[in-house]
């Protein structure tokens, strides 16, 4: 019988190369399906950051409604609301709405909205150059405000769409942010 | 052979007792503890299905708190497929696979020990839950955050329970490549190899691919909860759907880790019982291998509701269906294995023709699922139930049921009681009908999953279901008593058991002695 040791082990050290590989593989899917949401607009995700506009005539034979929503998670004491609930806009204009948020506790907190875009394959005609949602915003104790948003939708928006939504939901990250 | 390179050694006069199971590195000894584990975790998680099933036998909270509920559905499922079906087919494994390529063992011994004492820890970890305050994980098996970030006390023992039983499976499945890739007999070419062998070799590379990419998704989980990151919360630019995608690249292959030994345990026993050889040895060793490279290209068909492009929807939509060509291939192949065969109908053989019966229904309503907006109707009711019941229970366990009984005169020398075992056989295949097939209505009608109450007009289905399990879950005791007895004595069995088997296992005497294939056999 031929010595088996040699390429047991060869054969071991590979599989055990490849089972770290693969565990690696899982963490790697993360940045992937990132990448992969951007290019798809996936789940309604758009950018966190705010949006070079360039200069475009607006076109105003075409409307386009925009629908506000804003939700809160785990039942948090956050009161959170859109000023207006819905706008008609001419694709090209610049357009600045309000939401509207107040800690309902007494002591200081911090807060994060998260945008999404629906439907999810025109977040990227919908195009915020300021959103309080590119940063995390700080109440004091039962302090409420105003918080502003400014868009743009491009003018290349798809003909068949008439009706874009902008969802915020916007969570307490007093834990994330303490770290 | 020369001795020397034996490296663990004669054990005849090893330790005795409990130590003799506990330091073990037989190939026999560890396949039979895989089993006896696996048949207890079978009564374990059966005790839940009888806790679920009763409370639904009527509409309304009668027996349990729907919390308590929610933790019976999540337990079952994680201790049958992690504690009962998976532990069966590596036990099967490890009795089997050296004895049909010719191996005097598993090619890592030690290894193997580990790699099964490490799931009692597993599931003494993961069944603990049941006792801690706030009770055992409750989000169901798939462990979707947020809501399993919600777990209480429960939460790092599901997480750490199931890395360990990751390592267990990972552990096995090396062992069970080394040993097919380097151990087999001479002249035993990889397109000789049985066709259990086959599969059992393409399930571990599959463990060996998925098995990590879960260990880290739940570890993720366990970051975002106790160390502060976002992969899942939204709060911090995470997203909770990215975790289904990862679950579900990890969890469609393995549900066929739960299905191709059981395709290989079938093209076993047909042939036997038919006289005839397997019909189609290559395509059935293609059809394998396609299935398995299919699974990782089709996941998302177990999430069509959570939005996706319409490209995204149909690319898995087709995968989806393509899956049926290859496993058609298999069932045609069954099939003309049988033809003009001289066939009996032993125990082994029953459960093998209602595997291909049922599984092929079960197989049926998968393809239903997977038209999208027929699924957008499913998703989540007791359809989807019914569905992935029939592959796993007349499926998967009947397999593996089927597999014990064929194999249990080699390993204990004596015949099982051949009536008892057509008992058995009946009563099962009757009441996983009467338990399963209603489900499909109840689905169809509108009854979602993983509720402790229902509407009225539901009632009567679920009845049936209910008394079907419970005749199905005593009927079982049929099937550990037989083992029990058989194990203890009864007709002496001959090295071939019957009358057409073929193969490497059959040359050995029955039962099977502590160490076989010292020298390694020839095969032509």
């Amino acid at each position: 019988m031929i010595d088996r040791t040699q390429p047991d082990r060869r054969l071991v050290g590979k599989l055990v190369l490849l089972t770290v590989g693969m565990f690696g593989f899982g963490y790697l899917l993360v940045p992937l399906y990132d990448v992969f949401c951007e290019i798809t607009g996936l789940g309604g995700r758009t950018d966190n950051q705010a949006a070079t506009v360039v200069a475009s005539e607006p076109d105003l034979t075409r409307t386009v409604e925009i629908e506000f929503i804003a939700s809160l998670n785990q039942g948090a004491p956050w009161e959170f609301r859109p000023v207006v609930s819905r706008m008609t806009v001419h694709p090209g204009q610049m357009y600045t709405t309000e939401f509207w948020a107040r800690n309902l506790r007494p002591e200081d907190r911090v807060g994060q909205a998260v945008p999404s875009v629906a439907p999810g394959s025109v977040a990227k005609y919908f195009q915020k150059t300021e959103c309080f949602c590119f940063e995390r915003q700080e109440f004091a104790g039962g302090e409420g405000k105003p918080m502003p948003v400014t868009f743009i939708v491009d003018p290349d928006l798809p003909d068949y769409v008439d009706t874009i939504t902008l969802s915020y939901t916007f969570f307490a990250i007093d834990k994330l942010a303490a770290r | 052979m020369s001795t020397a390179t034996t490296t663990h050694g004669h054990e005849d006069h090893g330790p005795t007792g409990i130590r003799r199971w506990l330091t073990t590195t037989n190939h026999k000894d560890i396949g039979t503890m895989y089993l006896v584990f696996s048949l207890l975790m079978f009564f374990v998680g059966g005790a839940m299905a009888m806790v679920i099933r009763a409370e639904l036998f009527q509409p309304g909270l009668q027996l349990v708190d729907p919390g308590f509920f929610n933790q019976m559905t999540t337990m079952h499922a994680l201790v049958m497929i992690f504690g009962a079906v998976m532990p069966a087919f590596v036990g099967l494994a490890n009795w089997m696979v050296p004895l049909m390529v010719g191996a005097p063992d598993m090619a890592l011994p030690r290894l193997n020990n580990w790699s099964f004492w490490i799931l009692p820890f597993a599931f003494t970890l993961l069944l603990s839950t049941l006792f801690l305050p706030g009770g055992a994980p409750a989000g169901g098996w798939t462990m979707y955050p947020p809501l399993v970030l919600q777990t209480g006390n429960a939460f790092p023992f599901l997480i750490f329970s199931v890395h360990l039983m990751g390592i267990s499976s990972i552990m096995g499945a090396i062992n069970i490549i080394v040993t097919i890739m380097n151990m087999r007999a001479p002249g035993m070419t990889l397109l000789k190899m049985p066709l259990f062998v086959w599969t059992w070799l393409i399930t571990a590379y599959l463990l060996i691919l998925v098995m990590p990419v879960l260990a880290g998704a739940v570890t993720m989980l366990l970051t975002d909860k106790y160390f502060g990151t976002s992969f899942f919360l939204a709060a911090g630019g995470g997203d909770p759907v990215m975790f289904q995608h990862i679950f579900w690249f990890f969890g469609h292959p393995e549900v066929y880790i739960m299905i191709l030994p059981a395709f290989g345990i079938i093209s076993e026993i047909i042939p036997t019982f038919s006289r005839k050889p397997l019909f189609g040895y290559s395509s059935m060793v293609y059809a394998t291998a396609s299935i398995a490279f299919l699974s990782f290209i089709v996941w998302a068909h177990h999430m069509f509701t959570v939005g996706m492009p319409l490209a995204g929807q149909l690319f898995f939509m087709f995968a989806t269906m393509l899956i049926a060509v290859p496993t058609g291939v298999k069932v045609f192949n069954w099939v003309a294995t049988m033809w003009k065969g001289a066939m009996t109908f032993e125990t082994p053989m029953l459960f093998a023709l209602a595997f291909v019966f049922l599984f092929t229904i079960g197989g049926f309503s998968g393809l239903m699922l997977a038209i999208v907006p027929a699924d957008v109707q499913y998703h989540d009711s007791y359809f989807v139930v019914a569905h992935f019941h029939y592959v796993l229970v007349p499926g998967a366990v009947f397999a593996i049921m089927a597999g014990v009984y064929y194999w249990l005169p080699k390993w204990t020398g004596y015949m099982y009681d051949e009536k008892m075992g057509k008992l058995h056989f009946w009563i099962s295949a009757i009441s996983v009908n009467l338990t399963f097939f209603p489900m499909h209505f109840v689905g169809l009608a509108g009854m979602p999953r993983r509720i402790p109450d229902y509407a009225t007009q539901f009632a009567d289905f679920n009845m049936i279901a209910s008394v079907g399990a419970f005749v199905f879950g005593v009927s079982q005791l049929l099937f550990a008593w037989n083992i029990y007895k058989c194990a203890r004595g009864g007709k002496k069995a001959t090295a071939q058991v019957w009358e057409g088997a073929q193969g490497l296992e059959w040359t050995v005497p029955s039962p099977a002695p502590h160490h076989t294939f010292d020298t390694p056999p020839v095969v032509k």
